[in-house]
């Protein structure tokens, strides 16, 4: 037993997700150090809550990913914004609508991520550009459903959303729990292996006998439903859902996919790296904010710190 | 035959390209063991071997493509001195026609000559260009009627090769002096490819010099000055043409003859071949325990069809325990091996929705199932879990099988599954597939060596996409299936 | 579909949308009219033909949209106040562009990510310029943008000679030939001695060029510049190569098309007001006619490869 825990933190470094986590902690120590001891609670429970938001939507992504080369969902703002107003003006600030209100995004989810598989299926056209134009038409929807008013979430579940329990914040429950679900379909159910394949060779995949457009169908869908969850929790935990609520989520949920060691060219996937990428994210855009830097700077630094993991990442692959 | 004699019996003395002693290894891999050649002016050399035994990498040295890891490859410059390497090889007039790989699809004719001819360029480059592939088309193939403003991806597969043949003769900055041609009538038809063997035969007579690969013999022996035969990474005969005949060339080929198997197809396939078990809109049709052959010419429409079939036949919706056809490949990289995963992740694949426990995968009996397997056709590795690369060719092939013949599935398609594998894994595979076809499973096997296809039970011959024959028992002969895959001889029979 | 009939379906659509705003509202059937209709696409055809550099080489570009903002901000800024330093600032950035095309061919990076990194590069110096909305344009540039040439509005006569500028650079020029080729059969490329490293870090230099170009355009249209000015460009370029006839993939692209595909987008925010839609849907109309044009398209190819196939027997 205990020389199969020693082989198991000698192989640490290996696992795709180890240097994700060692930039967190540097990254974490490098902020907690500079606010001068205080607050390192705070910070970590704020990195906590925040990383959960992109974990979730990062996890859908990672699937589509997963799916090989030109596989990418560019409509998960545009499904954000959906659920979330959607949701919101549903349940109308009632508190006993809030399971019906949760309920109807996810449905927005699930009609989203199917339209989104016609759109490939039918029109035979790449995905990136089907999701995109798909969410051209999500984001008008939102627009005229919204009409720019701020709909306040029912008390009850923004309180949960803002909550905690035992100390650690319920988004981050949550996030945690959509992760435990993932990893289980990943690397233990049939599903992740059929993504997996598929990712890794569509031909080789249909040929064994793999049901490739169903296995195409289900990650897009999911990507959708995990992109509502999302937004219907966000715009719930910030107080209301706002047009543009989704809009850096589509960078973001590209960037913790290949920040968490997930390979861009399909085929090789891992969930505790999206967590590992989430929270590094939100832990460097803190980094540079406790040094003060504007915005400006931050945003220059997360672009520059993403193309530096990926030309790294890639060097590594070139050696092995 | 009075060319062949006068320019092979006496070889000029200043070679075009020299190799002497060159090796090529990629990893454990020897694709070179010792080459050595001469190319001179005048000669065309027809270089022949069986699939794997070197020819491809031997003509990427010789064109400066790749690097030998041993020896040394040497150009003589039009000036007089010598050099090696890719650019030296351009500027010497070496150039390469290798089916597909110079065109760009998206390109018209005149603009893909630009690519490779690298001194078309400035105002009026298109004029030059045009010039150029149209006087060369002309020339090799007189009245092709391909215009020159068309675009590649829409020239039908002859067309393509035409054009890519016909860039590889233009004229240039550099004249061409030494034309490697690999498989360059492989889409042409007969009449085509007379054309280019006339030309060939007149570039040679004016000088140049062509390396000529083909596995129609015939062509060969109509074509060279000169035959060397490759085996196993090396030259095992090089001789004027007129001192081999056909019988000579294949004995020196290695020409594996297995009529002690066939036989012992032969006696037992009365009882094991039980009803029809399909029949598909193309003509192919098989019955229970049946081994059925697809022949022809590589290229011809046969793993078109076996994918067309197994496209009819497996559902990309629905998923099923119980697949009526596995489907084993040939190209591994293409379309078999999942190059991330483990052997036994690639080995249970086809067989995993049957080895479920609650919905997810039961470990213990994937892990099973791959020892059984790898008990019952002996893939050679010390542990099931290491990377499926780390195995020889062979060896995944042997994977490849097992994934399919795990499943239940009664129909097992196989597009040419022998590719680049050694003779023993082969003999081992033969065995399977018998052993399989005994126990009531039908195989549709396409493939490429007609030593294999003698062994089935019934034979198809494709040509240009259909089906020109149906050869059952004693009529499956090597005559038979030549007979019905090339066009002139069917008209006479 | 082939070469020659890939530039039917993007001219079909476009006049097929004019002609349905000339149905409804046939005061634009004039000089203003135009003007006013297609005002704003001069700098989104040339975003389009920025992107449409880096899809011919089977790449994309997503960081187009924040890089046209970060240039409409050096405009407003530096390139208004002290010239030199602007166009430097520019000369660099297009550089920058080269080095990314450099990059992700010689460390075979994928470029959706290496330009999302990028995105939020230029979006960080967009900022620092310019923290709120503000700056001037040159007045040379805004003089260009307003000046009324006869016959036809400054932005039709702009598009027209975008169009054919590129399509001599990209369709006819040698190096043109070479770039698609990059996209058509890299590997042919490189076996023939050119090194492909540096013909994607041209194509990435000619993307920053028209990035540059658009950005000014851009704040010559708008007077200043925000930096979030163009951040819808990223999308609505891809989606004018794609109406235009270009392909993802094989550098199956055509200037003329990319040109006409954003003419097409620009005028379908027109066409949804003179039908009295909301300006809520103009976006979805956008990806409606996206769709429309995509699926259209699909029936023209299905028929074509039919066709094809019956003519070869």
């Amino acid at each position: 037993m205990a020389n199969s825990i020693a082989s198991t933190v000698i192989q640490l470094p290996q696992r795709p997700w180890f240097w994700a986590f060692v930039a967190c902690t540097v990254a974490y120590f490098a902020t907690f150090a500079l606010t001068t001891g205080s607050g390192g609670g705070a910070l970590l429970t704020a990195a906590l809550t925040f990383a959960s938001f992109s974990a979730i939507v990062g996890i859908g992504q990672m699937f589509v990913i997963t799916m090989g080369p030109g596989n990418v969902d560019l409509s998960i703002p545009a499904t954000m914004t959906l659920a979330a107003t959607l949701s919101l003006k549903f349940m109308g600030g009632e508190t006993s609508m809030i399971v019906l209100g949760l309920g109807l995004a996810l449905v927005v989810g699930l009609g989203a991520g199917t339209f989104n598989y016609m759109l490939i299926r039918l029109l035979r056209i790449p995905p990136i550009i089907a999701t995109l134009s798909a969410s051209f038409l999500y984001q008008s929807l939102a627009i005229w459903w919204n009409r720019g008013l701020r709909i306040k979430p029912p008390q009850a579940l923004a309180d949960f959303t803002t909550g905690s329990f035992f100390g650690i914040p319920n988004m981050t429950i949550v996030g945690i729990l959509v992760a435990v679900v993932s990893w289980i379909l990943l690397e233990r159910s049939i599903f992740g292996r059929w993504v997996s394949a598929v990712g890794q060779n569509r031909r080789a995949a249909r040929l064994s006998g793999i049901p490739v457009e169903a296995v195409n169908a289900i990650t897009f869908i999911g990507s959708a439903v995990l992109a509502s969850l999302t937004g219907y929790l966000l715009a719930s935990f910030s107080g209301g859902a706002a047009l543009n609520m989704g809009a850096e989520y589509l960078l973001i949920s590209i960037a913790v996919v290949v920040i968490g060691g997930c390979s861009i060219a399909g085929g090789n996937s891992n969930v505790p790296g999206i967590w590992g990428g989430a929270l590094l994210m939100f832990l460097v855009v803190s980094m540079l904010n406790s040094y003060g830097l504007g915005a400006g700077v931050r945003l220059i630094l997360t672009g520059t710190i993403i193309i530096a993991i990926v030309a790294a990442a890639s060097g590594r692959k070139g050696t092995a | 035959m009075q060319l062949v004699t006068e320019a092979g019996g006496s070889p000029p003395a200043s070679p075009l390209v020299a190799l002497e002693d060159v090796h090529m290894a990629f990893g454990a891999v020897r694709a070179l063991d010792g080459v050595s050649l001469t190319i001179s002016p005048g000669e065309c050399v027809g270089l022949i071997g069986h699939n794997g035994a070197g020819k491809s990498t031997a003509v990427n040295v010789i064109n400066g493509g790749l690097t030998p890891t041993g020896g040394t490859v040497e150009y003589m410059l039009p000036d007089g001195g010598t050099g090696s390497g890719s650019k030296i090889a351009r500027t010497c007039g070496v150039r390469s026609v290798f089916q597909e790989l110079s065109l760009c699809p998206n390109l018209t004719v005149e603009e893909t000559i630009r690519v490779p001819h690298r001194d078309i360029s400035g105002f009026g480059w298109r004029r030059t260009a045009r010039k150029r592939i149209s006087r060369s088309l002309d020339q090799v193939f007189p009245g092709h009627g391909i215009d020159p403003g068309a675009t590649v991806g829409d020239l039908t597969l002859a067309e393509r090769q035409m054009v890519e043949i016909a860039t590889g003769f233009a004229e240039g900055s550099v004249p061409a002096r030494l034309i490697i041609l690999d498989e360059p009538t492989s889409s042409l038809d007969s009449a085509v490819a007379t054309q280019l063997l006339d030309h060939v035969r007149a570039f040679c007579t004016a000088g140049g010099a062509v390396i000529f690969i083909s596995h129609m013999l015939g062509e060969v022996f109509d074509v060279a000055t000169r035959i060397d035969v490759m085996k196993d990474g090396k030259i095992i005969a090089s001789r004027p043409t007129a001192d081999f005949t056909q019988q000579s060339l294949i004995d020196a080929m290695g020409h594996v003859a297995s009529s002690d198997a066939e036989a012992r197809t032969r006696t037992d396939s009365k009882t094991r071949i039980g009803d029809e078990v399909l029949s598909t809109p193309d003509g192919l049709s098989a019955r229970r325990g049946e081994i059925v052959g697809l022949a022809g010419l590589a290229g011809h429409g046969q793993a078109e069809a076996l994918a067309r079939f197994f496209m009819s036949r497996s559902a990309g919706i629905r998923h099923t325990k119980a697949p009526e056809v596995t489907f084993v490949a040939g190209d591994r990289g293409r379309d078999g091996v999942l190059a991330l995963w483990s052997i036994l992740q690639n080995l249970t694949l086809t067989k995993l929705p049957s080895l479920l426990n609650r919905g997810l995968v039961d470990r213990k009996a994937e892990n099973a199932l791959a020892q059984d397997w790898k008990q019952k056709i002996g893939i050679r590795t010390d542990n099931m879990n290491n990377p499926i690369l780390s195995l020889s060719g062979g060896n995944q092939q042997k994977v490849l099988f097992a994934r399919s013949l795990a499943s239940s599935a009664p129909i097992v398609v196989m597009d040419d599954p022998m590719r680049g594998v050694d003779v023993g894994t082969k003999q081992e595979a033969y065995d399977m597939i018998r052993q399989e076809a005994e126990a009531g499973r039908t195989f549709l096997w396409y493939s490429t060596e007609t030593d294999e296809v003698v062994q089935c039970d019934r034979v198809f011959v494709f040509r240009n996409g259909q089906i020109s024959a149906e050869l059952i028992g004693e009529d499956i002969t090597e005559e038979n299936i030549l007979a019905a895959s090339f066009e002139m001889r069917e008209a006479a029979s | 579909m082939s070469g020659r009939y890939r530039i039917l379906l993007p001219v079909l659509s476009l006049t097929v949308l004019l002609a349905a705003v000339f149905y409804l509202q046939p005061r634009t059937m004039s000089y203003f009219g135009l003007n006013l209709l297609f005002n704003l696409a001069v700098p989104i055809a040339l975003a389009t033909i920025a992107q449409m550099m880096v899809i011919m080489v089977n790449d994309i570009d997503l960081s187009i949209g924040t890089f046209v903002s970060f240039v409409a901000c050096v405009t407003a800024t530096f390139l208004n106040d002290s010239p030199l330093l602007g166009a430097a600032i520019l000369f660099a950035a297009i550089l920058v562009y080269a080095a990314m095309g450099a990059l992700i061919h010689i460390r075979q990076l994928p470029a959706i990510v290496v330009t999302l990194g990028m995105s939020f590069v230029w979006a960080g110096l967009a900022v620092l310029l310019l923290p709120s909305p503000g700056g001037a344009a040159p007045g040379w540039i805004r003089t260009l943008m307003t000046v009324k040439p006869p016959l036809l509005p400054m932005a039709v006569v702009a598009c027209v000679l975008i169009a054919a500028v590129t399509h001599i650079l990209i369709m006819r020029s040698a190096t043109g030939t070479l770039l698609r080729a990059v996209g058509g059969n890299a590997q042919a490329v490189s076996r023939a001695g050119w090194s492909v490293t540096k013909l994607k870090a041209g194509a990435y230099a000619l993307a920053g060029l028209f990035g540059v170009l658009a950005g000014i355009c851009l704040v010559g249209l708008t007077t200043s510049a925000d930096a979030n000015i163009a951040l819808r460009y990223t999308l609505l370029s891809i989606a004018g190569v794609i109406l235009g006839g270009g392909e993802f993939t094989g550098g199956k692209i055509s200037p003329v098309g990319a040109v006409i595909g954003a003419l097409t987008l620009s005028l379908a925010g027109s066409f949804l007001s003179f039908m009295r839609l909301s300006p809520d849907w103009q976006i979805g109309a956008q990806g409606a006619i996206l769709i429309l044009v995509l699926a259209v398209r699909l029936v023209f190819t299905r028929g074509g490869t039919k066709w094809r196939a019956a003519k070869n027997g």
